[in-house]
């Protein structure tokens, strides 16, 4: 390899531009297949997700989610392993925030709020500890382990919300109302609370932890060369179990936000693939604090104006922001070397 | 549980087992050449998607199998360019294609036939049907109950495993597709192209989930629904990890794991003996246990290809 490594204007905005642009035109590509105008349909996205202070509150409150499930796989793929389960592991965080707040009800909020996110990092990080222990003490693929988690964890909800801690006399599959004053302060009028800013102190401090600490450079190492790492005497194993287990309780974080924040019970399936969603969002921000922010406010306005979208067109299915979903995993991840290749020969011949 | 009971418990893990098996099977032929099937609920959704679009078209459960099976291979072929010609990360591409495929088959489908994301409900002419062996009462109970009254698709499921096990293990050309996945380079020393045997073996994965789905949307339901395959997917591949890359074996982890199912809609609220009732979830739960458990390597080793997950690189 001659001449070095891009400049970072190109590596970091160049490249995952020219992702997205080509993410964008398949995008375009599938509404035309549908019959929908692809500009008319962007607008009707962006006013949906934008247009109004209701939407904007809708959207952050996506991102508020996806914040949490970003970070939860990016955290353990800087220690180089994949976290698919942070499905899972929002499941279980959600299910130890409702066990607690059942617990008390005559609580105010701003007291209950350290213990539930204490129980909500503790039930996804429990979540994603065998898999964890499993990838790196017994070599099974942490792909697959997840994955199998994220099924368990499901009928583990559905176990509970349906035969354990169900309300009395509810039909459907949830717990009883918890009290009003453990309910979150809203931010805005829509289910926006005060999960954002707890998201956002997550991210701030994973960031800080990954980038400015001495664990977390030796964290990074362990994930780009085990080998050197552990020649280096750091504790790789121990570092990896370490970032899957942090990026299960991000994910735990979920819960908070949906459970405490917005629904004030727990409802069977609340976490609705944002651990999936999660996905695209760390392969997007390039599993970098910042650029999952901006890549979770992303994705929840698509969710939102998705919404707007399946409402001034009827023959398109919110289903359609799932697609996009797909096609960013798509070319962020498994297509990243697309560009770069002929970029990269341009650049050496400029 | 009487003797019908049994034969009927049996017959429906048949049932349930057909397209798990298939699904395993496609994820054989795609592991053992080196990639990575974590994209096989995906296909499955688009060949169930695409037998029952086609079905309610045409009217034709041969041409729906036909199309079923071509989407699974061009699907399969896409998740080969990513994997082989990009060398990207093939976990990430099967997952991709799960979500995408996921959310873009309802949008599809309300798009073209306005009903919510399924396809239109299909007459016994556009479908495999149930047949009936000849033979009937003289051959007693197992026959009557087990054998007879399955659709086409399964015994054209019965009929693929042992092709296919001979295909793998008797031909040239399986002895290479192994090959490409535990040791690429020798395979190109030898002056074969590992891309080819790659792309073959994921046309291949491809065309055998394509029937996967097609059973599920035109044989055993009447219609394409909204997520059809319900995570079969995953399940086929943790059969196909249980049973340790093997055809038999993860046909065995396959029936087992719809015997599983099979029992837990039987047992539904019946009270067992010392355990009382048992809830439906822990049964369900069973496969992905057992699987969790063999990869722990507690219950034997299961050893993947050598060279799965890694794209090739060609040495000079």
């Amino acid at each position: 390899m001659k001449g070095g490594a891009l400049p970072a204007a190109v590596e970091f905005g160049l490249i995952p531009l020219l992702n997205l642009a080509a993410a964008l035109v398949v995008t375009a590509l599938v509404f035309l297949l549908i019959g929908v105008p692809p500009g008319a349909a962007l607008l009707s996205l962006a006013e949906g997700a934008f247009g109004t202070g209701d939407g904007i509150g809708y959207t952050l409150y996506y991102a508020t989610n996806f914040i949490f499930a970003g970070l939860a796989v990016a955290v353990p793929a800087r220690a180089g392993l994949l976290n698919i389960g942070g499905e899972g592991q929002a499941m279980l965080g959600g299910l130890a925030v409702a066990l607690f707040c059942l617990a008390v009800p005559g609580w105010p909020w701003w007291a209950a709020l350290p213990f539930a996110v204490a129980a909500a990092l503790i039930g996804g990080a429990a979540w994603a500890l065998v898999p964890a222990l499993l990838q790196v003490r017994r070599g099974s693929h942490i792909v697959i382990t997840t994955i199998l988690f994220n099924f368990l964890a499901s009928k583990l909800s559905t176990w509970m919300l349906v035969d354990v801690i169900r309300a009395p006399g509810d039909p459907s599959p949830e717990t009883m109302g918890f009290a009003d004053s453990l309910a979150l302060p809203a931010l805005a009028t829509s289910p926006l609370n005060l999960s954002l800013l707890l998201a956002l102190l997550a991210a701030f401090l994973a960031w800080l932890l990954i980038g400015r600490t001495v664990w977390g450079y030796e964290l990074r190492a362990s994930g780009e060369s085990p080998a050197a790492a552990r020649y280096a005497a750091m504790p790789a194993g121990f570092l990896q179990v370490l970032a899957v287990c942090l990026g299960g309780a991000c994910a735990g974080l979920v819960g908070v936000n949906e459970a405490m924040g917005v629904e004030h019970r727990l409802v069977l399936g609340f976490t609705a693939g944002a651990g999936f969603v999660g996905i695209a969002v760390a392969l997007m921000g390039r599993n970098h604090a910042f650029g999952i922010v901006l890549a979770a406010i992303l994705f929840g306005a698509l969710y939102q104006g998705g919404s707007e979208l399946a409402f001034d067109y009827p023959q398109v299915t919110r289903d359609i922001v799932i697609v996009i979903d797909g096609v960013v995993i798509l070319f962020c991840g498994a297509l990243e070397q697309l560009w770069r290749r002929p970029v990269t020969a341009l650049w050496r011949r400029a | 549980m009487t003797p019908l009971d049994l034969i009927s418990v049996l017959a429906s893990t048949v049932r349930l087992a057909v397209p798990l098996i298939l699904a395993a099977l496609a994820g054989l032929c795609s592991e053992r050449a080196g990639i990575v099937a974590l994209g096989l609920e995906g296909l499955m959704l688009a060949g169930a998607f695409a037998a029952g679009a086609v079905a309610a078209l045409t009217g034709s459960p041969w041409a729906a199998l036909a199309a079923a099976m071509l989407v699974g291979v061009f699907v399969a072929l896409f998740h080969g360019y990513a994997c082989i010609a990009q060398r990207g990360d093939q976990v990430i591409s099967g997952m991709a294609l799960n979500i995408l495929i996921g959310g873009l088959v309802p949008v599809l489908g309300q798009a073209w036939f306005g009903q919510g994301g399924q396809t239109p409900a299909l007459g016994p002419g556009a479908r495999f049907m149930p047949a009936t062996l000849p033979g009937g009462d003289g051959f007693g109970l197992v026959w009557r109950g087990l054998i007879s009254g399955h659709n086409l698709l399964v015994y054209a499921t019965a009929a693929l495993l042992p092709a296919l096990v001979w295909l793998l293990y008797s031909t040239r050309f399986g002895l290479r597709l192994r090959a490409v996945g535990e040791n690429p380079h020798a395979v190109d020393a030898a002056g074969l192209s590992v891309a080819r045997l790659r792309y073959l073996a994921l046309a291949l994965c491809g065309a055998l989930t394509g029937i996967a789905g097609a059973y599920l949307a035109i044989a055993e339901n009447a219609g394409f629904t909204r997520d059809m395959t319900a995570g079969r997917g995953y399940l086929a591949l943790a059969a196909l990890i249980f049973g340790k890359w093997r055809p038999l074996g993860a046909t065995a982890a396959c029936l087992l794991f719809a015997l599983t199912d099979a029992l837990q809609l039987r047992l539904q609220g019946v009270a067992l003996p010392v355990v009382g009732i048992v809830p439906v979830q822990f049964v369900e739960a069973l496969p992905y246990l057992l699987t969790v458990f063999l990869l722990a390597g507690f219950v034997g080793t299961a050893r993947a290809p050598a060279a799965l997950g890694r794209p090739f690189v060609k040495t000079r």
